[in-house]
């Protein structure tokens, strides 16, 4: 499972009620009734793992980075951006913690907090993932350049530690930035095979947050599912269009190090290990798409729309030739396509993890609200998605069809260790 | 108006509660004693609270006479004055005024929540002030008014408040905030909202008072957490205020309302764990 090392530590995160303690409670909350009708013994199997025995299906949520940036995509993802509105670093420490012990116990198929018998109480867990598997959930947060310093202001005691690189994005053309779609404090994403089992632990979290931060925007998303494509192959996006074919290879560890993983003497020692993670919420004219004929597409795209293919040749991961050019002389791949703006030189390099999203209609215009929740990790981005967006935002031929409604940029934490929490090497 | 009551019918007793601990494992004299007090001291607050709000009550039934008179009278300005203020009573005491599931659908029903010929009370007369600004017409409803609200006086004293009415009462009083009152559809004619708004808020932090030192015993820093969210709230509807009262409800932006509610649910979610004051030390 690349750097997450898969151990049983998730296990001993699971914490069993204890016949004990079920028996000191066991008089208060009504659960008496309980005992009477089902005696200890159908209460003792009361535990707060969610689906009994599940080891398949879970991403180790400690190691050296964390999961969800290098490790498989999965089908749905729920994203938060969220404001902090206590002022105490405490506080914020203390939620930090609190979030790395759910979100240990959730990815690995748990229930969050210890089962209480007080009927009195709300239960710890909202309860809509019970019975689930892991699904391959996976939670990683980041934090954004306003966490640091807002206003001017150093609210944590934490200005001196800003990153350079962690800089709200500057202004490209064409941008639509809306402010109700871009920045926050912290990022959660929760990426996982089932978006119940996403939504239940943004939820869970942001629940255990309540009080000291609020949600400022947050979406869902989605690609094709793995049971609908057993192949695996590159999905596909809401134009039609292969999306991710010259993504790095998450394999290749080298790779992952060279262009996703911040390393010693990037910056500040506490993000090594950690990545930066650009948002753009890219909202996509579905019905000006739909009516634009193949050729266009195509040239738009700089790749064949049913292979995936570079124009004029025939199959998804063949060489790309921005030179070719046909018989008439003219470049086969446009100079303006997405692809061949995107690869520049080819040395700037970002992963890719981004989703689809479908929210309904746009009550302005009665067109579908939907588009790409974009999400890259780079090591620098100065150095790779700012310049590669440079290029987009000037002269890609996609941008007809699209238009940019968000956006926001964080730095993910570096993975934690047991016994650790996420944000430890910020706050320690 | 409460959507569902279903919460308390099925809390269970009180006797359930505190009643079947010592069947269990290990139980020693010396915890009934502690348990027979803590008991005793939930009996207590309830009591208290049980006086609260029939003083909230009794204030209405005087609030209600006042605006009821006005309408009667043809006073429109007078009812218009009285009206929100005179509501505050009822808001405060919401736990226990909706208790009574007949009554509290004549007083405070807003329109659609009930079949349009059976619609009366404040709400009804509301409409008339402020949307057909008379008070023409509805004197009829002002008079099945304070019959209902005098009824209602009488009944209040039957009330068996419960640690577990005041325990789901708290939080209630919050939900009714968040589900209505942030909308704006509980003075819809009106925009007096933030009356009742402040109302509920008043109503659910002297549930929290009553239940403070019971519940610093088990959780002193969750009862710190609860005071300093109430004062958050509070800071918020001052910035809010005119005169005696407050501002109408469409004078609010849209990213006040939202920081209003937001606020809300940073109270209520502390508040939902006051619960734990009924187990065992």
């Amino acid at each position: 499972m690349k750097e997450n090392t898969p151990s049983d530590e998730t296990k001993l995160f699971t914490k069993k009620v204890s016949r004990r303690k079920m028996l000191k409670t066991a008089g208060v909350g009504g659960i008496g009734v309980v005992i009477g009708a089902s005696g200890i013994g159908g209460l003792l199997t009361l535990s707060d793992s969610r689906a009994k025995g599940q080891t398949k299906d879970i991403v180790p949520f400690y190691g050296a980075h964390q999961a969800g940036i290098t490790t498989e995509t999965q089908d749905n993802l729920y994203f938060a951006s969220l404001e902090v509105t206590t002022d105490k670093r405490s506080d914020l420490i203390q939620l930090f913690k609190d979030w790395t012990e759910a979100a240990a116990q959730m990815t690995a198929g748990n229930l969050v907090g210890e089962a209480s018998l007080n009927a009195n109480m709300p239960p710890k867990d909202t309860g809509e993932a019970k019975e689930l598997s892991p699904s391959n959930l996976t939670i990683t947060f980041g934090v954004g350049p306003t966490l640091f310093s807002k206003d001017g202001k150093d609210r944590f005691g934490l200005k001196s530690k800003k990153p350079a690189e962690l800089n709200a994005l500057p202004k490209f053309p064409m941008d639509a930035l809306e402010d109700s779609w871009s920045g926050g404090d912290i990022c959660i994403q929760a990426c996982a095979d089932d978006l119940q089992v996403a939504f239940h632990a943004v939820r869970n979290l942001v629940r255990i947050g309540r009080g000291k931060t609020i949600i400022h925007w947050a979406q869902t998303g989605f690609q094709r599912t793995k049971q609908a494509d057993s192949g695996k192959t590159t999905p596909r996006n809401l134009f039609g269009f292969k999306d991710g074919t010259v993504n790095p290879d998450t394999n290749d560890g080298s790779e992952m190090n060279e262009h996703v993983w911040v390393k010693v003497g990037d910056g500040p020692d506490w993000l090594v290990g950690g990545s930066y993670m650009v948002v753009r919420r890219i909202q996509m004219y579905i019905e000006v798409w739909d009516r634009t004929i193949l050729k266009e597409q195509e040239n738009t795209f700089g790749r064949h729309r049913d292979s995936g293919a570079p124009l004029g040749m025939k199959n998804e991961f063949d060489r790309v030739d921005l030179e070719a050019k046909d018989s008439n002389g003219n470049q086969i791949i446009p100079e303006n396509s997405h692809m061949s703006l995107s690869r520049g030189d080819g040395k700037a390099k970002i992963l890719r993890r981004p989703y689809s999203y479908a929210d309904g209609m746009d009550p302005k215009t009665g067109s579908f609200n939907a588009g790409l929740l974009f999400i890259c990790f780079q090591r620098n981005p100065s150095k790779q998605f700012i310049p590669i967006q440079e290029r987009l935002a000037k002269n890609d031929k996609l941008n007809e069809y699209i238009v940019h409604r968000g956006s926001a940029i964080f730095a993910c934490l570096p993975g934690v260790k047991k016994g650790g929490y996420i944000g430890d090497s910020l706050f320690g | 108006m409460k959507k569902a009551k279903a919460s308390l019918a099925v809390l269970l007793s009180t006797s359930l509660l505190f009643g079947c601990a010592q069947e269990n494992e290990g139980t020693k004299p010396a915890d009934d004693k502690a348990k027979e007090k803590s008991v005793s001291k939930l009996d207590d607050v309830s009591r208290e609270y049980r006086e609260y709000a029939i003083n909230e009550i009794e204030e209405f039934v005087q609030a209600t006479e006042e605006f009821t008179t006005a309408v009667s009278a043809g006073d429109l300005e007078k009812a218009k004055e009285v009206y929100a203020p005179a509501r505050m009573h009822y808001e405060r005491a919401e736990p226990i005024a909706e208790v009574f599931g007949d009554l509290d659908p004549k007083i405070d029903a807003r329109e659609g929540d009930v079949k349009d010929e059976e619609w009366g009370g404040y709400h009804r007369i509301e409409m008339g002030l402020w949307q057909e600004n008379t008070t023409k017409g509805y004197e009829k409803y002002a008079k099945q008014l304070m019959s209902d609200v005098n009824l209602l006086r009488a009944k209040v004293e039957t009330v068996d408040v419960t640690p577990d009415l005041l325990i789901t009462g708290a939080v209630d009083l919050l939900n009714e905030v968040s589900t209505s009152k942030v909308t704006g559809e509980e003075d819809r004619y009106s925009h007096t909202d933030l009356y009742d708004f402040v109302a509920n808020v008043e109503g659910a932090e002297k549930i929290f008072e009553l239940l403070t030192p019971a519940l610093k015993e088990k959780d002193a820093k969750l009862a710190e957490e609860i005071q300093q969210r109430f004062d958050e709230v509070y800071a918020l509807l001052e910035k809010h205020k005119e005169g005696d009262g407050y501002i109408s409800y469409t004078d609010l932006k849209k990213s006040e309302v939202k920081e209003l509610s937001q606020a809300i649910d940073a109270l209520a979610e502390p508040l939902s764990q006051i619960g734990i004051v009924t187990e065992e030390s």
